[in-house]
């Protein structure tokens, strides 16, 4: 029995050396077959992105990280900035549906306004991928955050730290409107219900807006300065959280957790500086990769649009002042745009 | 009999006394020194706001570019900061671009004769508009070390007072010497009174008009520095934010009528006093967020309505345009 192992391994591992040595022998190259079909469904095609704005850490990473996966192959990458306006969203999807794209990599501003349009497009035959912000709608792909995963964690953070304190947190909500905002607040809601120690002295919504988020953190600072912990929705709106906590004098007393991209800047440079505790950072340069790698496999699979529905939710990084140092951690827009 | 009749003033600083003193009983943590510190220190921002567009509206206009003007400018400091100039040269690099974009302002409305509502609407989009397509790299424009130290122009204390109130307060102080010591503030008082008589009276109105503008968008651009300074950062979407309406809510809430000529920085203050107790009060009640807009739209429609009682349009003068 034994002796026979040692055979097949060795006529296994003769083989082995002959397939790498024929086509050295040969002085001849093979065809890979697949090669050629995926260059041919790619080049010439035309993907069209609209987020709900340019200008932000987010939408940039995701524009400069599927361009450069996508424009060597030929691919023509359009952008419709709506710049915050959901008519103008949905003006722009609409004009798109007619213009038939191969796909459309849509980032929605709320669940309802785009998911009718979405479906049309998929109905038309052009592939819609969801990024971060989904809609009603499933479509062929969603590429993104999981907002209750973020909800959930942020608050565990803050439970965690509170304990032994005054169990006192506060809430920054972003805009009412919008769906990550929502969902963010469900995910707080879930990991609350398993605390009932836990008191929120306040949950407001501070409109993605650092200035408000830090009036409302002042007025409840000073209403309770024996606050242990906020959770905070966006990196962005919480530099105000955190400038009300600074001022305060309370940074590293109360536990200030949010979420964001992980751009250098917004995120690791402030967890350094102490005014973030945590980040959890849905890292757009991997994200983009994820949507670049989706919009390839649907253009080479050749399956008809919508007929195949699949979700892809990011890995969180959560940023503390143990990563926030390092290389990985975060990432800067210049050198994504390169 | 004698009618009792009360000016916008006295109405809204008794509103303001009534609130105030609600708050005080039945609030917890409402009147205590730390409290009413933060309630002026939220409201800074948008009192110096309310300072500039106090200015224009005297005069009888309406500058809603003010919040491009917060905006843009400051937001161009940190960006070129950032990329590596020093910070001297970025503040006159902004305040030089201020100073243009008031010029273009008052030009238009001075000069061209447009309506400065609809002249400020569109000067307003297109440095908004300017500063996203070509100045920033990013809506939010973040704090870079080359800044260091500006933040105390909006952070931390003066003498136990949080300097943003500080600033405030100057800025308050430099207005009033402006409308009430100088001859500048006087022409601008007539002007806004009946632009005719002003002209016929040998006021160079038009250089005034344009003056008026410059040091609006000034003030909105201090205001920018301030605001910037106090969250680290600028966000420059501001300008899609309902900010206007909230310092236009300040002016006509503390009583400088619409139709010009009346009212002073007095009016700001209580404007922005009663502003600030509403909004610090709700926020301690933890209102929900639609709830405090349905209470600011209502306070503001009341306060237009009183204001188009007590101060009604003069036939004569008003034109198209006006509001």
């Amino acid at each position: 029995m034994k002796y026979a192992v040692r055979t097949a391994k060795v006529i296994a591992a003769t083989l082995g050396l002959a397939a790498i040595a024929a086509p050295a022998l040969a002085q001849q190259g093979l065809d890979e077959p697949f090669q050629k079909p995926f260059k041919e469904a790619l080049a010439g095609k035309t993907v069209a992105y609209v987020p709900v704005a340019m200008n932000f850490d987010l939408t940039e990473g995701w524009y400069a990280g599927m361009k450069k996966e996508l424009e060597p192959l030929g691919v023509k990458f359009e952008i419709r900035d709506p710049n915050w306006n959901t008519n103008a969203g949905a003006q722009a999807v609409t004009s798109l549906i007619s213009e038939k794209p191969a796909v459309m990599v849509i980032h929605n501003p709320d669940v309802q306004t785009y998911a009718k349009l979405l479906q049309r497009a998929e109905n038309e035959g052009i592939y819609v991928i969801q990024i971060n912000m989904g809609s009603a709608y499933r479509s062929s792909a969603f590429v993104g955050a999981n907002w209750i995963e973020i909800g959930e964690k942020d608050t565990e953070a803050v439970v965690k730290a509170c304990q032994g304190k005054s169990n006192k947190i506060a809430i920054v909500q972003g805009a009412l409107s919008a769906a990550a905002s929502a969902y963010t607040l469900k995910g707080v809601e879930n990991v609350l219900a398993k605390h009932p120690e836990i008191k929120v002295v306040s949950s407001q919504a501070a409109d993605w807006d650092a200035a408000k988020a830090k009036a409302i953190t002042q007025t409840v600072l000073k209403q309770n300065p024996d606050l242990c912990g906020i959770v905070g929705f966006w990196d962005g709106m919480d530099i105000g959280t955190a400038a009300a906590v600074k001022e305060a004098g309370l940074t590293g007393k109360v536990f200030v957790a949010t979420s964001g991209g992980g751009e250098r800047k917004g995120a690791c440079e402030l967890v350094k500086s102490g005014a973030f505790d945590l980040n959890l950072s849905y890292d757009v340069p991997t994200q983009a990769a994820q949507m670049a790698g989706t919009i390839k496999w649907l253009l080479s699979s050749g399956a008809k649009a919508g007929s195949i529905k699949g979700s892809e939710y990011t890995t969180l990084i959560p940023i503390t002042k143990e990563n926030a140092d390092s290389q990985t951690a975060c990432w800067n827009l210049s050198d994504l745009k390169k | 009999m004698k009618r009792l009749r009360f000016n916008q003033q006295e109405i809204v600083f008794a509103v303001f006394a009534v609130l105030f003193l609600a708050f005080s009983i039945f609030l917890r943590g409402f009147l205590t020194p730390e409290n009413m510190l933060t309630l002026l220190q939220n409201v800074a921002v948008l009192g110096i706001l309310g300072l500039a567009m106090a200015l224009v509206v005297i005069g009888r206009g309406i500058d809603i570019s003010l919040i491009a003007a917060l905006a843009v400018p400051p937001g161009l400091v940190l960006q070129m900061v950032q990329n590596g100039h020093s910070l001297p040269a970025s503040l006159l690099t902004a305040v030089l671009l201020t100073i243009a974009f008031g010029l273009v302002n008052g030009w238009l409305i001075a000069y061209a004769e447009v309506p400065s509502l609809f002249a400020t609407l569109a000067t307003g989009l297109l440095l908004a508009g300017l500063g996203q397509a070509a100045l920033f790299q990013l809506d939010v424009v973040q704090w870079s070390d080359g800044m260091k130290g500006f933040e105390r122009l909006g952070q931390g204390t003066i003498a136990g007072i949080p300097t943003s109130i500080v600033m405030f307060a100057i800025a308050c102080v430099v207005v009033a010497f402006l409308l009430r010591q100088t001859r500048w503030g006087a022409y601008i008082y007539a002007i806004g009174d009946n632009p005719y008589a002003a002209r016929v009276t040998g006021i160079p109105s038009r250089p005034i008009i344009v003056l008026q503008y410059v040091v609006a968008a000034l003030i909105g651009c201090f205001a920018g520095l301030v605001m910037a300074a106090s969250v680290n950062s600028m966000p420059t979407r501001v300008f899609n934010s309902t900010l206007i309406y909230d310092v236009i809510l300040v002016v006509v809430l503390g009583g400088i009528g619409l139709s010009g000529g009346r009212g002073g920085v007095l009016n700001v203050i209580i404007g922005t006093l009663l502003i600030g107790t509403m909004l610090n009060g709700m926020t301690i009640m933890d209102i929900s967020y639609a709830g405090q807009n349905l209470v600011k739209g209502v306070v503001l429609l009341l306060a237009v309505i009183t204001d188009s009682f007590l101060n009604p349009r003069n036939e004569e003068t008003a034109q198209q345009g006006d509001i």
